[in-house]
């Protein structure tokens, strides 16, 4: 039996008016490379291309589905994908890095997932994170490592009012309060 | 009495509002603050001074006032708010204080937050110059943000009934605002302040937000908020604040400035009283005096300190009757609660109202506060910008231009200057507005205070600080305006001198005869106004005050009455009381279960690491000061990590996963501060080595399973491994099925005992503990916490990082030189090893001490001395007690200590003083429990 | 709250950085040829200018990447950020 981070938030997250939610159990690789031709060849093993600019995210589908790559660093990745792929994912990507230099670690557990919809995402956040949320400065495609309510956190604009928080497991039922005390302002709105 | 006028201000005269002040009834209007509703009752004390307990009225009208302090009491008590500032609402009640007012003992009900907002262009006061300059940087299509700490905008135009253009200003005001807030990107915040400026376009302002609504304040509504805002460029149009001019006796209520009364009439048609006189420096208090004569107010003289009186203006009180007498000053007053008559040229004017006028001083805080330079202006009789910055521009009456065409034409031209340096073209120009004012004039004469009796010329009234004071300062020898600020308290209340600062400069300069041109203003710092406690912590509080981490089984714990102990931020079970027990009695249980049969505990919080790459090994040989590239796949290795210093910085188990990965542990509070030492050397010593690191703490849930029966739990819950001690060897680790589910298995122990410690992925962590729990319950298996586990390890003498050391402890001087390779050529530390300081035999050892009766229990940090009896002072201290625990296996007492030279003191008696006492202990070996380590093996 | 300019992640709040002392000051090829003074050098001694100082600083809690920055120790005011492989470009303070 398997239980999530925010599996007690289930409830609480959606009545939110962000229309907050857990995606549990998601398979999560951390890949370090800096091999052009490495990153290149695990990125076709995936059916994405990695992203090479700093602070975005790209999508791609192939043999393991939708399969999202976040840039982490020059040389980290963090590959994200439905569950119960992260053992054969694992597999491909030590394929396809080969003999180049470079590390994947399954980190499926480091972290929990959460979605944020509708029109007060960027305000609610606006409380805890001091990054520029603004559509001009970060559009669709932005992936930010930052700090939200002092907590680390990556964040991902996964649409004109959609956005997806990554946060380190131990610190998933804090920000989940947080979160709901920051959106008591947007309730009745 | 009533003083409120029959027609105008911007009340709602149809709704009453009821409030009391010191207990009186009172009724007001909505529009009006507690001031004006105060003075519109005739009420002019508002409370009485800190030191000499003199009665303190209402000096302005906004929030340089240095006086109006009141306890606001509905609907949460609140010290220190400025009845000038304060909004009136029904059921207001209100006390004035005397100086000093009281904190409430209850906690705050009401919400407050705060939020991160980004611009190109911040404007700060929607003022003339404010205004044009939002709708100018508006216009070119910036994302601006105009903050006003007034409830609406207007700014000086509020105080005054001038027409624009030849309409009400307010009309000029309304549409401005109105184009702003429907323009995109703009946000327009009125009641805020921006209240300090930091680097980087970093500026704090606090909204408030439902102060004004008193007990309809919405409790879901953060009442107060301060917005971190982030500007590219901003424009400063903060205004000028007028000042008054010192003589004797000036601090009795009814004393009050110029301008002030102007806007108390216009803004909420208040009269300040019946029969006022003016005593001025320049033109403007002209204005105040006309325009209050023609609401009804008997102005009976006008001294004007300048030796001519401006012609037109001193015709146009002479057609009113008003008498200017120019070249005098006002020499003293008189009454006691209130202002009762003036001192001009040996004569007493009778009057129940003061209105005085030194001059402006251009509020040039925020300025300063962003690194500006400010210039004395000479004619101005103040402190001006005396610099461009290169984000950050002035404009309007806080340059010390009084003009009001001059002032929106500064504003418009720096909200162009700021839209174009944010990178945008500037749009449709904003007509400038005319004025059909009559003080336009800018300078007057600069006149710092009147001759009189010094002990009651007040520079600061709040502070009680007189002219003597000042004097005082400087005959002690001060000169320096910063000292003198100390030494004087002057400029250092509630209202940081806003109204008082430039005079005591003045006053300074004046006993010191040197130019002010040539002083160094004192520095300018944040809040520009008060700013609660409660606001800056925002949403910072109670289950929020700090980020908690928890681990996967925390559930479990809480369900089971676990009291948890901070690690960081980790939350993590302390102990698991029963049916009354102490911490005591639960860790001495907890302890017997570990020894006699089995116990576990949650260890998911050590930091996890891993470590990958074809030169893994030879990374971490630098890393640890034992070899770990000869620990074989299978096996895992203790070890140390120390710093260049050879201080030991944290400790913990190597794993070997494979041939080029490692997976390592640090201590709980360690993890993050260890992945970035690593990165540190990985990047910028060795960026040529193969390595990478990864951080998987919170992706596997840990669970040390522990004591002589812990092999017969695991063998139930993993029947497909082989648990015997030959087949699974100590310090060695096997991945396997545990409770069905996949787990890495390390047979490691930090008791002593025979251990393992199950590692499965965090999502299977709460069901693997339940597991162990049910197969454990034939043995009585038993949860224990932190302090069961430092017991545990303290009797095997095995220290905690942080604990037993303090950055200044060798591994040599724990003990632990077995763990410092002989053989490697270099590792962190190693070269400090052989340093003289680090040979020296009487370093500091960790030891085991043994009160010798055997129930006195050592407070952990006490110091250690030699002798039986205190000599006198210095007294010698050998050392410190690190740890101190009860222990059910020893049936005593016992301690781990630091102790100079202490190994070579094994065997003495040495004395620890507790209170009045010295407790005799004897130094012992640190290992206390299993010296020989026969329990390892189960 | 100061911005400090990560070189992969742009300004970012310095409340994400960690500091980490003086930049350009190598590891000894060879510690054990030092002399105790020698090596005390390297491990205790560091500049303190009134002025532009190279140091070392964390992306701790973004890209994870330690780089050089040039600070004005008078101002705060970061002159120059740079790769930790780079050498220190000139500023003018």
């Amino acid at each position: 039996m398997t239980v999530s981070p925010l599996s007690a938030w289930t409830d609480r997250l959606a009545a939110l008016p962000v229309n907050a939610s857990e995606r549990p159990f998601l398979s999560q690789l951390t890949v370090r490379a800096s091999d052009p031709a490495a990153i290149a060849a695990m990125g076709a093993a995936l059916g994405v291309v990695f992203p090479s600019v700093p602070c975005t995210f790209t999508t791609g589908t192939g043999s393991f589905g939708e399969v999202q790559v976040l840039w982490l660093g020059p040389d980290e990745f963090l590959v994200v994908a439905a569950p119960d792929l992260q053992i054969p994912i694992e597999e491909a990507l030590r394929g396809a890095l080969g003999s180049a230099r470079g590390s994947v670690v399954d980190t499926s557990a480091q972290r929990t997932t959460v979605v944020l919809e509708g029109p007060h995402v960027r305000d609610v956040l606006a409380h805890g994170c001091s990054v520029d949320l603004h559509p001009s400065a970060a559009p669709t495609g932005t992936c930010v490592q930052t700090l939200l309510a002092r907590t680390g956190i990556i964040l991902l604009v996964t649409g004109a009012d959609r956005v997806t928080l990554l946060v380190r497991s131990s610190f998933a039922e804090y920000l989940a309060a947080w979160l709901s005390d920051a959106c008591v302002e947007y309730r009745t709105q | 009495m009533n003083f409120r006028t029959p027609t105008g201000g911007a009340i709602d005269r149809n709704t009453v509002l009821r409030f009391t002040f010191n207990g009186q009834a009172l009724t007001g209007h909505p529009g009006d603050t507690l001031a004006s509703a105060l003075l519109a009752n005739g009420v002019h004390e508002v409370g009485s001074s800190v030191k000499l307990g003199r009665p303190r009225g209402i000096v302005a009208a906004g929030s340089e006032d240095p006086t109006s302090l009141v306890q606001v009491e509905t609907p949460f008590s609140e010290p220190m708010l400025l009845a000038t500032t304060v909004e009136l609402f029904d059921g207001l009640q209100a006390r004035g204080l005397a100086g000093q007012g009281r904190l409430s003992p209850e906690p705050d009900p009401a919400r407050y937050d705060a939020k991160h907002e980004h611009c190109d262009v911040l404007v700060v006061g929607a003022g003339p110059a404010g205004l044009v300059a939002a709708l100018t940087a508006a216009r070119s299509g910036a994302r601006v943000v105009l903050v006003d700490e007034q409830n609406q905008a207007g700014g000086a135009l509020l105080g005054v009934d001038e027409y624009l253009d030849d309409r009400p200003s307010a009309e000029w005001v309304a549409d401005i605002v109105a184009e702003l807030r429907t323009t995109p990107g703009v946000l327009v915040l009125e009641r805020t302040t921006a209240f300090g400026m930091y680097q980087d376009g970093f500026v704090l302002a606090l909204q408030k937000r439902t102060d004004h609504l008193g007990f309809a304040a919405p409790a879901s509504v953060a009442r107060q908020r301060v917005w971190r805002i982030r500007t590219k460029q901003t424009v400063l149009a903060t205004g000028a604040h007028e000042r008054p001019v010192v003589f004797a006796d000036n601090d009795r209520p009814g004393i009050m400035l110029a301008s002030s009364a102007r806007t108390f009439l216009h803004r909420y048609g208040v009269l300040p009283g019946w029969r006022a006189v003016v005593f001025t420096t320049n033109d403007s208090a002209y204005c105040a005096a006309i325009d209050l004569a023609e609401s009804g107010v008997d102005i009976p003289l006008i001294v004007d300190a300048r030796l001519e009186a401006p012609a037109r203006l001193a015709t146009e009180c002479a057609a009113r009757g008003i008498e200017v007498r120019a070249g005098h000053v006002v020499t003293g007053t008189e009454g006691s609660a209130r202002v009762t008559g003036v001192h001009v040229a040996g004569q007493t004017v009778p009057c129940d109202t003061l209105l005085v006028s030194g001059g402006w001083n251009p509020v040039v805080n925020l300025f300063s506060q962003a690194r500006g330079k400010l210039r004395y202006d000479s004619e101005l009789g103040a402190f001006v910008p005396g610099e461009e910055l290169a984000s950050v521009r002035v404009a309007g009456s806080a340059t010390g231009e009084l003009d009001l065409n001059a002032c929106a034409r500064q504003g418009r031209d720096a909200g162009a200057a700021a839209a174009v340096a944010a990178g945008f073209t500037p749009g449709g120009q904003v007509p400038l507005p005319v004025s059909d004012s009559r003080c336009t004039q800018r300078t007057g004469l600069v006149l710092w205070r009147v001759p009189g009796d010094e002990d009651v010329s007040f520079v600061d009234l709040q502070r009680d600080a007189t002219v003597t004071d000042v004097l005082r300062a400087t005959g002690a020898g001060l000169r320096s305006l910063e000292h003198i600020k100390r030494y004087t308290t002057i400029g250092t209340a509630h209202d940081q001198g806003k109204t008082s600062g430039m005079i005591a400069a003045g006053i300074v300069a004046e006993a010191l005869g040197v130019e002010l041109a040539d002083q160094r203003p004192t520095t300018f710092r944040p809040p520009y106004t008060s700013v609660s406690f409660a606001a800056l912590a925002g949403r910072n509080r109670g289950e929020l005050h700090d980020p908690v981490r928890v681990t996967a089984i925390h559930p479990w714990h809480v369900a089971h009455g676990a009291l948890f102990e901070n690690v960081g931020q980790w939350k993590r079970p302390w102990y698991y009381p029963r049916d009354g027990e102490d911490l005591h009695a639960a860790v001495l249980r907890e302890c017997r279960a570990a020894r006699e049969s089995v116990g576990m505990m949650d260890g998911s919080t050590l930091g996890k690491i891993d470590v990958q790459g074809g030169d893994a090994g030879k990374f971490l040989d630098m890393l640890y000061t034992n070899m770990m590239s000869t620990v074989k796949v299978g096996r895992i290795r203790y070890g140390v990590m120390c710093g260049v210093d050879g201080m030991v910085i944290d400790d913990g188990t190597v794993i070997r996963v494979g041939e080029e990965r490692f997976l390592v542990t640090t201590t709980t509070g360690n993890a993050a501060r260890i992945l970035d030492w690593m990165e540190e050397w990985l990047q910028t010593e060795w960026p040529h080595l193969d390595v990478h690191c990864t951080s998987v703490t919170e992706h596997w849930a840990t669970i040390p399973l522990v004591g002589p029966k812990s092999r017969d739990v695991l063998a139930a819950v993993a029947p497909s491994l082989d648990v015997s001690n030959e087949a699974f060897e100590f310090m060695t680790w096997q991945d396997a099925v545990v409770a069905g589910v996949p787990a890495r298995v390390c047979r490691i122990s930090f008791s002593g005992e025979l251990a393992y410690e199950i590692n499965v992925t965090a999502w299977h962590g709460l069901a693997v503990w339940e597991a162990l729990m049910e197969a454990g319950s034939p043995y009585g298996i038993t949860p224990y916490g932190t302090e069961t586990m430092h017991v545990l390890r303290a009797e095997k003498g095995y220290p905690i990082i942080g604990q037993e050391t303090d950055a200044t402890v060798t591994p040599q001087d724990l003990g632990m030189a077995w763990a410092v390779s002989k053989k490697k050529p270099d590792f962190i530390g190693k070269r400090s090893f052989a340093r003289v300081e680090n040979l020296r035999t009487d370093r500091k050892q960790l030891v085991g001490l043994l009160p010798v009766d055997p129930t006195v229990l050592l407070p952990e940090g006490s110091q250690i001395v030699e002798t039986d009896r205190l000599p006198e002072p210095p007294v010698r201290m050998l050392g410190h007690v690190t740890s101190s625990y009860p222990s059910a296996a020893l049936g005593r007492t016992f301690a781990l200590a630091l102790v100079r030279s202490g190994r070579e003191r094994i065997g003495e008696t040495l004395y620890v003083p507790v209170e009045d006492e010295l407790v005799p202990v004897t130094v012992t070996d640190s290992v206390l429990y299993d010296k020989e380590g026969a329990r390892r093996d189960g | 709250m100061q911005l400090i300019p990560c070189p992969w992640c742009g300004p970012r709040e310095e409340a994400e950085f960690h500091y980490g002392g003086q930049a350009h000051v190598a590891y000894p090829q060879d510690p054990s040829a030092l002399s105790d003074e020698e090596w005390a050098q390297y491990v205790f001694f560091r500049e303190n200018p009134s002025g532009p100082f190279a140091e070392r600083w964390s992306h701790s809690a973004g890209c994870r990447r330690w780089f050089n920055a040039v600070r004005d120790t008078r101002t705060h005011d970061l002159l120059a950020v740079y790769r930790t492989d780079e050498p220190m470009p000139e500023v003018i303070s």
